[in-house]
């Protein structure tokens, strides 16, 4: 009965990683640190925009767009929003924190949405690609955390390289699933009258499935801000700093405010992406 | 007029599944549809299939749902691949064509409708109705002045800035009909395109079909299931059965001459009287008396009386009809003395003709309210032929020559049914 002795450890895969990723390090880490230029230099970018302009231009763009894609209530909610958190003296953090999000939703389209149409034309594709997926939305974010600090080091880019892990999904999976709901009689249509594979993609696949990426747009936004507390675990800046410093010295007055805000600014960016993916 | 071909399909066939080259031996086996599916998985969509197309005809391709019709329409484009065979429109093989020569065509050469519409929704009537336009690289000032010609022509260029899902359905398959008409294309593919619509704007979308194709002839293949349809606006008719072209010709053709009991299952509903003109039944086995013998009516009657008939058709030498005689008016005629004894003057009374072109309705009054038959003549006024009361009712009873009184039966023509201009 050797077979059914789990008593003791066949299969040292703990090992094995272990020696892999401490080979990775040893070997790689330069490479790996070239990865995060572009990731910094957005980054770097969005905040010096968001330290440099006035904060009441900022709100002022951000009410606007609100007003412009989701209605005077929301517009009234989002200033409502800034100015408490201005008021409460999160302002610079907030800022970090957008500059954040708006960096991992970035890359998470730019590399989500080609990924995303190809799983929606190929089956097969999609196969490969899902099980990828799971393990991305599904694996704890502290398993993954010691090697991306490994590899990239402690700061707000290596926060923001977890949180594209984490959101990267949603933007896949509905732009796949928005390309896979067009309908094949309008593709059929297409070919019909001369369409060219790209001109499927460009006419008529994308342009439908907009909606459908819009919507996994949003997703990725709320789970990019529902990682800011994580990130902050390996020294990324912005709202979840208050809140691991809250719960490191036990002031939970100052841990609530952080989640207020990060809560509060979900709901500003989920309304506007919203009203955007409708129009 | 030569009839020019302008689609050729040549031993068309389509497997769908998973074994197909198994499933082609199979059917050179001898094997059906049903029996191949069982062993093999696999359908048989489209079995040899051959047909030619003329240019500027309405070809109908009809047969029930499962048929074929659907997927013989889409190898014509290639939107389906065929399994073997082969499709040359103009000359040109379309099978072994490449992508960059085939897109081209479907581009300039042949466009589609739909039965869903397929209309574009992000699109507004007017980009829908460019949309072939578009795909060619047409600039969009250009296309959308064509896009709006075609709007034009189907009634709809008021509407050129509504979504399609502002539209009634009828309106929306205006809008497919204008995005195949905006490219201008030699071929019109149609599939099942007013299926989807109810009968009463099915018919005028019949009818508009039929406008446009009598300002500018395009070749049109329709996919239809419905016969009335087929009989109305088909130039000509394929039928099909079980993935196989049953029957081929013209609706008088088939309808005369079902080629199987499946194709004559098909017209057991149809109203004859609407597709049969009088040309297609009138026969030519009645006596004719040619108008030189006018001045010797005795021949004529001898003639009559020989072939045991009541009436005879007086003709000039050209065939031109001149009146009807019986025996009655000759023998009449021969013992009165107060008038020459010629032909003429024994003329029925009340005798109206009718031309091959009048619908087996039109007649119908006339046929019944004389007891002669009626004389049926061509433009130039010839006889061609006449139709009794007897090959009416047989003709209504088509198809259904088991429940016919055996006295109809009797009655055979002699000659083979006329067609325009034979004599």
């Amino acid at each position: 009965m050797r077979l059914f002795n789990f008593e003791e450890q066949l299969i040292p895969l703990d090992e094995w990683i272990q020696t892999f990723v401490d080979w990775l390090v040893l070997n790689y880490r330069e490479f790996f640190q070239i990865i995060k230029v572009p990731v910094e230099v957005s980054l770097d970018g969005l905040e010096w925009l968001f330290f440099t302009l006035p904060p009441w231009l900022i709100i002022a763009v951000i009410a606007f767009a609100a007003w412009r894609y989701a209605g005077k209530q929301v517009t009234v909610f989002t200033v409502l929003t800034f100015l408490l958190i201005g008021y409460l003296g999160l302002w610079e953090h907030t800022m970090t924190t957008l500059a954040m999000v708006i960096t991992s939703v970035l890359f998470c389209a730019v590399a989500g949405i080609p990924l995303g149409i190809m799983s929606g034309r190929s089956d097969r594709f999609e196969m490969i690609l899902r099980p990828f997926l799971d393990a991305m939305q599904t694996t704890p974010a502290f398993v993954y955390l010691i090697p991306v600090v490994m590899l990239f080091s402690i700061g707000t880019v290596s926060g923001i390289l977890a949180t594209i892990v984490f959101a990267l999904p949603p933007i896949i999976r509905l732009t796949s699933l928005g390309i896979r709901q067009v309908h094949p009689e309008l593709i059929e249509a297409a070919i019909a009258f001369g369409a060219t594979p790209g001109q499927v993609l460009r006419k008529v696949q994308f342009p439908l499935a907009l909606p459908s990426v819009m919507a996994g747009l949003n997703q990725t936004i709320m789970m990019a801000l529902s990682m800011v507390v994580i990130a902050a675990l390996i020294g990324a800046g912005g709202l979840g700093n208050p809140v691991v410093q809250g719960l490191n010295t036990l002031e939970i007055g100052l841990a609530t405010i952080g989640g207020l805000s990060i809560v509060l600014l979900a709901m500003v960016l989920d309304r506007i992406t919203q009203g955007l993916a409708k129009k | 007029m030569a009839k020019e071909i302008k689609i050729k399909v040549k031993n068309l066939y389509k497997i769908f599944g998973p074994h197909p080259k198994q499933a082609m031996q199979l059917l050179e086996q001898g094997l059906d549809k049903d029996e191949i599916f069982k062993k093999t998985e696999t359908t048989v969509g489209v079995r040899d299939a051959s047909f030619d197309i003329y240019t500027g005809e309405i070809f109908v391709i009809m047969g029930l749902s499962g048929s074929g019709k659907s997927t013989i329409v889409r190898m014509l484009n290639r939107l389906i691949e065929p399994t073997a065979g082969q499709v040359f429109i103009d000359d040109e093989d379309i099978i072994s064509m490449s992508n960059d020569h085939l897109v081209k065509m479907r581009r300039k050469k042949m466009s589609m409708v739909f039965q869903s519409f397929a209309l574009m929704p992000h699109m507004n009537v007017l980009q829908n109705a460019a949309f072939g336009l578009e795909m060619d690289g047409i600039d969009k000032q250009t296309r959308e002045a064509r896009a709006l010609q075609a709007l034009e022509q189907v009634g709809l260029d008021a509407m050129a800035k509504s979504m399609p899902n502002e539209l009634s359905g009828g309106m929306q398959q205006r809008v497919g009909l204008a995005r195949g008409l905006a490219v201008d294309p030699d071929i019109l593919l149609m599939d099942e395109a007013f299926s989807a619509l109810d009968p009463l704007i099915r018919t005028e979308m019949q009818d508009e079909l039929l406008k446009l194709q009598e300002k500018s002839k395009r070749t049109i293949v329709f996919i239809s299931h419905d016969l009335d349809e087929a009989m109305r606006i088909g130039d000509r008719i394929a039928i099909m059965e079980g993935g196989s072209v049953v029957q081929v010709g013209t609706p008088e053709e088939i309808l005369q001459n079902p080629a199987d009991d499946y194709v004559q299952a098909f017209f057991r509903g149809v109203d004859p009287t609407n597709i049969l003109s009088a040309g297609d039944i009138a026969v030519n086995s009645q006596v004719t008396i040619p108008i030189t013998d006018g001045k010797n009516p005795r021949a004529g009657l001898q003639r009559l009386i020989k072939n045991d008939r009541d009436y005879a058709y007086v003709v000039d030498t050209n065939r031109v009809f001149k009146g009807i005689v019986s025996t009655d008016s000759l023998l009449k005629m021969l013992d009165r003395d107060d008038q020459p004894h010629v032909i003429p003057n024994a003329y029925l009374q009340g005798v109206k003709t009718a031309n091959t072109n009048d619908s087996l309705q039109d007649i119908l009054p006339e046929v019944a309210s004389h007891p002669w038959p009626l004389p049926i003549l061509n433009d130039k006024g010839e006889y061609l032929g006449a139709i009794s009361k007897n090959l009416f009712l047989r003709t209504l009873y088509r198809g259904h020559a088991d429940e016919l009184p055996a006295e109809l039966l009797d009655e055979q023509p002699e000659t083979e049914p006329l067609k325009d201009g034979v004599v």
